[in-house]
């Protein structure tokens, strides 16, 4: 036991001494975080559009009023022909035009039915989507307080209602994606790389020939860093709760128990990564490519699976970071414990199980 | 509780490392494997210390069977590889307790054995491993090595890179190892440090040329020995090749080391030869073998 406290310290005093890894190792959390939550977002907001008016009467001035009250959008400028709205698109500030027809008030009281054309720069698809989206809403409801009064015979009224989380916050979807992707990257890829540092440097060879034993090696490089990953969800779950006001529904004790249970998986696959690789450089380029990337593109993070082909569909299946998604997004957003997530908790657990069996099968105890 | 090496056999892929090597290593003897670059010499070190398996032959070290009882083995020897391998972000004090600890012992248990070569260091002990110059590594190295008390050493190449005075003092040390019981198995490719040796090995290409004490390997010597030498060496080199009673002409420091193929050979006629080639100052002197030159004559 003695042995292998003394095996600890030393690890602590190379992850301590590295500066620029331990810098990294905590910086970026904070920085994931803080740039998913504020910069990269699906939401709109202050959106510059431009107005074009041909009818310039009290019911499109009605109607521009109520757009430009909402915080959706900001009216940035108001043009006055048809050719001017290429150029204005083209200066790459706004992002959407409303065009009113002719004589908008009388054609709708007589004929009932007047026409705005809204034009949106499509170079983005997904705000150019969700511009229409909003400005639609925004008419919808004009006209729903125009009718009120009236006898409409038929009216079928949709009632949407956005549970669990009902402002559409795109932080909400980040929080758990980052937090999966910082805990696999501090995990597989730090301990791959502390492994495979010492076969670099020739020390493996020295720690071979002594009594140390090889789970006792194993087990000395993997504690100090279940210890940094931890810290690290910690940080990202205070910053969500504090930064964001991402609630935690469900229980911390269940949180905090399936994510230590996703580090250590990714802990082991970090030392089958080591037991392959011969050279940190390797080791980092196979966690980056062979964890990295499938956690980012295939676990449902940024993607949504049901809209992948049948595939990647099967693919996402075998990446761990997709089952620690759903279980951290019931947890923290539906707030359900165990007994909804017991399937996804298994699947987790017995992915760990296998990736130690086969890190032990293949370490080696000599050099060759 | 020596060593014992019986026809081991090692290959990667096409290249045979070892080829059929024996030879044992009485307990408390100081036993070199002297030979170039690449003749197999870490192979061999790598095999004794439980690191490679061979592909035939057996061996035990301090009575146990590398391969059965390599647990054993691995409790029992120090280890120092041939490239400097200490954790260079940790300081000299840092290295040398984590070692100690790792072996169940701590440094003031077994300091009377490491106590000449740590106080050389000990002035710095607070820094870095990586920052110490390339005696003081080897210091450092043979210190780790020597901390839970081995049975056996095993040094591979320890001078390698190392100046001269830290040379001497390093095999100064291993000389009062051996005083204390401690076998040891050191690799060189510096013949002036076989002679250091109590006995010694010749190895190259994987195949063991000659194993006996320095003295005799040296008296082995088949032949007389000259050294020549001549204003201009390089010409001196082919010149000699081409002389019809070369047998063996080798750049040996400021000389060339000749011997003959001829018996009855005299020094006169070679002297006269070189004159009638255009050579000023030449020196032809009989001298006596060194184990470089049974080297290269069993290596011929």
């Amino acid at each position: 036991m003695k042995r292998f406290i003394g095996f600890i310290q030393k690890e602590f005093y190379h992850i301590l001494r590295d500066r620029r890894s331990l810098f990294i190792l905590f910086g970026m959390p904070i920085a994931q975080v803080l740039l998913f939550g504020f910069a990269i977002t699906n939401e709109i907001n202050n959106v510059d559009i431009a107005i074009l008016d041909h009818s310039k009467d009290a019911t499109t001035k009605e109607i521009i009023a109520k757009i430009a009250a909402s915080k959706y959008f900001s009216i940035k400028q108001v043009i006055d022909n048809e050719a001017a709205i290429e150029p204005a698109f083209k200066k790459g500030h706004i992002k959407a035009v409303l065009n009113f027809e002719n004589d908008f008030s009388k054609k709708l009281i007589s004929e009932n039915k007047a026409t705005i054309q809204i034009l949106t720069d499509a170079t983005d698809p997904n705000t150019a989507n969700t511009i229409s989206n909003y400005t639609a809403s925004i008419l919808k409801n004009y006209q729903g307080d125009l009718n009120k009064g009236a006898t409409l015979s038929y009216q079928i009224v949709p009632k949407t209602r956005l549970a669990y989380n009902p402002e559409l916050k795109s932080v909400f979807m980040f929080v758990p994606g980052v937090m999966t992707v910082i805990l696999m990257l501090v995990s597989a890829m730090m301990t791959s790389i502390s492994i495979t540092r010492e076969k670099e440097l020739g020390t493996m060879e020295i720690l071979l020939v002594s009594p140390l034993k090889p789970f006792q090696v194993i087990i000395g490089k993997v504690v100090p860093y279940i210890l940094l990953a931890v810290i690290n969800a910690i940080i990202i779950v205070l910053l969500s709760l504090f930064v964001f006001k991402m609630p935690v529904e469900g229980s911390f004790f269940l949180l905090g128990a399936e994510s230590l249970l996703f580090i250590i998986n990714a802990l082991s696959l970090g030392i089958l990564i080591s037991t392959i690789a011969t050279s940190q450089q390797t080791a980092m380029m196979v966690s980056l490519m062979g964890l990295m990337l499938p956690v980012i593109l295939l676990s449902g993070f940024i993607f949504p699976i049901s809209s992948m082909p049948l595939p990647l569909q099967l693919l996402s299946n075998i990446i761990p970071a997709k089952w620690f998604i759903i279980i951290i997004k019931g947890i923290m957003l539906k707030g359900v414990g165990i007994e909804y997530l017991w399937k996804e908790t298994l699947i987790l657990i017995g992915m760990t199980l296998f990736f130690i069996a086969l890190s032990i099968k293949k370490y080696k105890i000599r050099l060759e | 509780m020596g060593i014992s090496v019986k026809n081991i056999s090692k290959s990667y892929d096409k290249v045979m490392a070892l080829k059929n090597i024996s030879f044992e290593v009485k307990p408390g003897e100081l036993f070199g494997l002297i030979g170039p670059d690449g003749a197999g010499k870490t192979t061999l070190f790598r095999i004794l210390t439980t690191l490679l398996i061979a592909n035939e032959g057996e061996a035990t070290v301090a009575g146990y069977n590398v391969i059965k009882e390599y647990k054993s083995i691995r409790n029992h020897v120090g280890y120092m590889p041939g490239r400097f391998s200490l954790y260079q972000d940790l300081t000299v004090e840092e290295n040398l307790n984590f070692f100690a600890t790792i072996f169940g012992t701590t440094i003031a248990e077994n300091y009377d054995l490491i106590k000449e070569i740590y106080v050389q260091i000990e002035p710095f002990k607070d820094r870095r491993a990586g920052k110490l110059s390339g005696g003081m590594k080897q210091k450092l190295a043979l210190s780790c090595a020597l901390i839970h008390k081995p049975k056996v050493l095993f040094l591979d190449e320890p001078t390698t890179g190392v100046d001269p005075v830290s040379r001497k003092e390093f095999w100064e040390m291993l000389k009062r190892l051996q005083k204390k019981g401690i076998t040891i198995l050191v690799s060189t490719p510096y013949m002036d440090e076989a002679a250091l040796c109590d006995r010694i090995a010749l190895i190259q290409d994987g195949n063991i040329l000659e194993i006996d004490t320095p003295e005799v390997i040296k008296n082995s010597f088949p032949k007389r020995l000259f050294k020549v030498k001549a204003a201009e060496t390089f010409k001196l080199i082919q010149d000699l090749g081409s002389y019809e009673q070369t047998h063996s002409a080798y750049p040996f420091g400021e000389y060339i080391h000749f011997t003959s193929n001829n018996v009855d050979f005299n020094a006169k006629d070679l002297v006269q030869y070189l004159q009638a080639n255009g050579h000023t100052d030449i020196e032809v002197n009989e001298t006596a073998p060194t184990i470089e030159d049974t080297f290269m004559e069993l290596s011929k």
